[in-house]
């Protein structure tokens, strides 16, 4: 289990280190725009996306770094996205928050991507592919009406879709005490849904639940739902978090999926890892850097 | 007796479900033996079962399911049943539907066709009634199709050109019918020997998937005003010409674009450039519409070459549900008459 536990702690370290530099360099001017970073949750999008068929479809939201990485997407193309280089994901024309590679979409609206997502399911389906969907929501997105058109659409034509719920229990300043009424849960169990509920920031425990759902989705046809409770140490874009400095620090004390692993690794590993994704993430930085802007060819050219 | 508008549209449906399986027809009470709200999806589910799906009353939800299926290479085709349900659409259209294939910086297609009766003159009243397409015509990303049924030798008629949008297209069009034009005959030359008919398409349509048309009174006297229209206010502009002609000798030029969004205008300029004159009809309310653009395109363009402009549309109020009212309200052949008459007429 060591080696796959390696694997994980890497990718994990590469979100982390990402969301990290991106916050840094926010400051120096390097990015325009904004962006929400998964700093706290990187074992959700690790733990999940792991598991996931090479060939199976990633649907995210505006905080997609994460998903974008673990789903091994090349950092330097995403550092590139975020400064409006010509060499970004999307040729500078997305950001941060809209972005394809792949089988992997994002975009920033809450909820509008989940019939989407469904709609991606029913065409593999059809197709009679052995191809899932999955889409990432958080706990702000239970806000929106769409979402549950797209969970009775799921249900009613038992597509082959993984919705998971980061439940970071904050939608931007806004506690999900103040806006969620009610269970997630049970929301989904209203639709005829499985859901499962994590409570923890080991990506050990989410890899394996995850690997459980895929497994039933992809032998049954159906859709399921994985509900993680999680933490999110970062603002919710750049500078906007209202929470006290204790609570976050607590958070990190206690909920660090980094630190949860590394507790059971190797010192030596761990080391080798944390100077490779280092060297790493100051490579795909500079190389972003030292790229054109993006520009749109002159008229008449 | 000539197929219907109706008819036409049905049977584009039925060869596009028939020409390729990757083709799904989604929407709200289409399965037979209903068929659709109108008719329009009439033995649809009965010929091609695997292929159609009712859905639940979700179309923000329908819209996003049909992107997910566009996205991942089917080709859907959407019925709303009716357009005034479209605003339902607006975040899907707007912000998911338009924008996918360029922000994702043209690396995916989204070949989706989402079709929907607007218009008034049957009594459903207020939220039942309104031609709303003005609201999605200046999003980038997403074309706007208004089928028309007046058909110059060689033409593609209604039916056809949905089902060449639905097999060819590889972006997202919004295919605006109108509950009126489902029970117009498709005139053909026959039917239109009063007038000389001619079809051009813009040099950007390759595909030539988008004729735009121009009728005359045919040995008439040069025209002195251009009329601009689409969908079923073309119909009503037909007679409009006509009754101009015999009972006031003031001679006009109909022209009618099929593609209302990207905008062209080219063929409405070089007539008004012969005419001077442009008279825009529209059934929509007035203010913030697709008269609006266009003559301030127009305008930019031709500068004082367009020497006078008016707009005929409904009233900026709600559409009423009594027909006397709602006939006060929606434009009438008088009402487009009258516009040309104070642009061209003997004070004008």
């Amino acid at each position: 289990m060591t080696d796959s536990e390696l694997v994980l702690y890497r990718a994990m370290l590469r979100i982390r280190r990402f969301e990290e530099t991106i916050l840094e360099q926010f400051k120096r001017g390097l990015f325009s725009g904004t962006t929400h970073t998964s700093l706290g949750q990187e074992a959700n999008a690790v733990g999940v996306i792991s598991q996931s068929l090479p060939d199976n479809v990633i649907v995210t939201n505006h905080r997609c770094h994460g998903h974008y990485l673990a789903y091994g997407g090349d950092m330097r193309a995403l550092f590139a996205e975020l400064m409006g280089r010509s060499t970004g994901i999307c040729g500078g024309r997305g950001g941060s928050q809209h972005i394809h590679w792949r089988n992997l979409y994002s975009n920033g609206v809450q909820g509008g991507i989940v019939p989407i997502a469904a709609g991606m399911a029913l065409a593999e389906k059809r197709k009679g592919k052995d191809i899932s969907v999955t889409v990432f929501i958080g706990d702000g997105t239970f806000g929106e009406g769409v979402i549950y058109e797209a969970f009775n659409f799921a249900s009613l034509w038992q597509l082959p879709l993984l919705i998971v719920v980061e439940n970071n229990h904050i939608a931007q300043t806004t506690p999900s005490e103040l806006a969620l009424a009610g269970s997630i849960k049970k929301r989904f169990e209203a639709f005829g849904i499985p859901a499962v509920e994590l409570d923890t920031s080991d990506v050990m425990e989410i890899a394996g639940e995850a690997s459980q759902l895929y497994a039933e989705i992809h032998e049954n046809i159906s859709p399921r739902a994985l509900i993680l409770n999680t933490r999110r140490f970062g603002p919710h874009s750049k500078g906007d978090d209202t929470r006290s400095g204790e609570e976050v620090a607590r958070m990190r004390l206690e909920r660090d999926p980094l630190s949860i692993l590394e507790s059971r690794l190797p010192a030596h590993d761990v080391a080798e890892v944390v100077s490779q994704v280092e060297e790493e993430v100051r490579i795909a930085f500079d190389l972003a850097l030292a790229d054109p802007p993006a520009l749109f060819p002159e008229r008449g050219s | 007796m000539s197929r219907t508008v109706l008819e036409s549209l049905n049977s584009g449906l039925l060869e596009a479900l028939g020409s390729s399986p990757d083709v799904l027809l989604l929407g709200e009470d289409i399965l037979d033996p209903y068929g659709g709200a109108f008719k329009v999806t009439k033995g649809c589910s009965t010929k091609y079962p695997q292929q159609v799906i009712t859905t639940p009353i979700s179309e923000a939800g329908l819209a996003g399911l049909a992107s997910g299926l566009a996205l991942r290479g089917l080709r859907p085709v959407v019925e709303v049943m009716f357009g005034d349900f479209i605003t339902l659409m607006a975040d899907q259209l707007v912000n998911h539907i338009a924008k996918f294939r360029w922000m994702y910086n043209d690396t995916v297609n989204l070949p989706l066709v989402i079709r929907t009766p607007m218009g008034g003159r049957r009594g459903y009243g207020p939220a039942h009634s309104q031609t709303l397409e003005k609201l999605f015509m200046g999003i980038p990303g997403l074309t706007v199709v208004s089928p028309n049924h007046l058909l110059p030798e060689g033409s593609i008629e209604p039916g056809e050109q949905l089902k060449r949008l639905i097999l060819e297209t590889s972006e997202p069009v919004l295919f605006v019918e109108n509950k009126l034009q489902y029970l117009l005959p498709l005139l053909t030359q026959t039917g239109l020997s009063e007038f000389d008919v001619h079809e051009r398409y813009a040099a950007e349509d390759e595909k030539r998937l988008f004729p735009i048309r121009t009728l005359e009174v045919a040995g008439a006297p040069k025209p002195v005003c251009t009329i601009a229209a689409y969908g079923y206010m073309s119909e009503l502009c037909l007679d409009a010409v006509k009754k101009l002609a015999y009972d006031h000798e003031i001679f006009c030029r109909l022209v009618i674009p099929t593609r209302l969004a990207p905008f062209h205008t080219d063929s409405i300029e070089e007539s008004v450039l012969e005419t001077g004159r442009l008279v825009i009809v529209e059934e929509g309310t007035l203010t913030m519409g697709w008269g609006a653009e266009l003559t301030a395109r127009v305008a930019e363009i031709l500068g004082a070459r367009l020497e006078k402009v008016g707009r005929v549309g409904a009233k900026d109020t709600p559409v009423p549900a009594a027909a006397t009212l709602e006939q006060q309200t929606l434009p009438q052949v008088d009402t487009i008459v009258d516009a040309v008459l104070r642009l061209a007429g003997k004070n004008g």
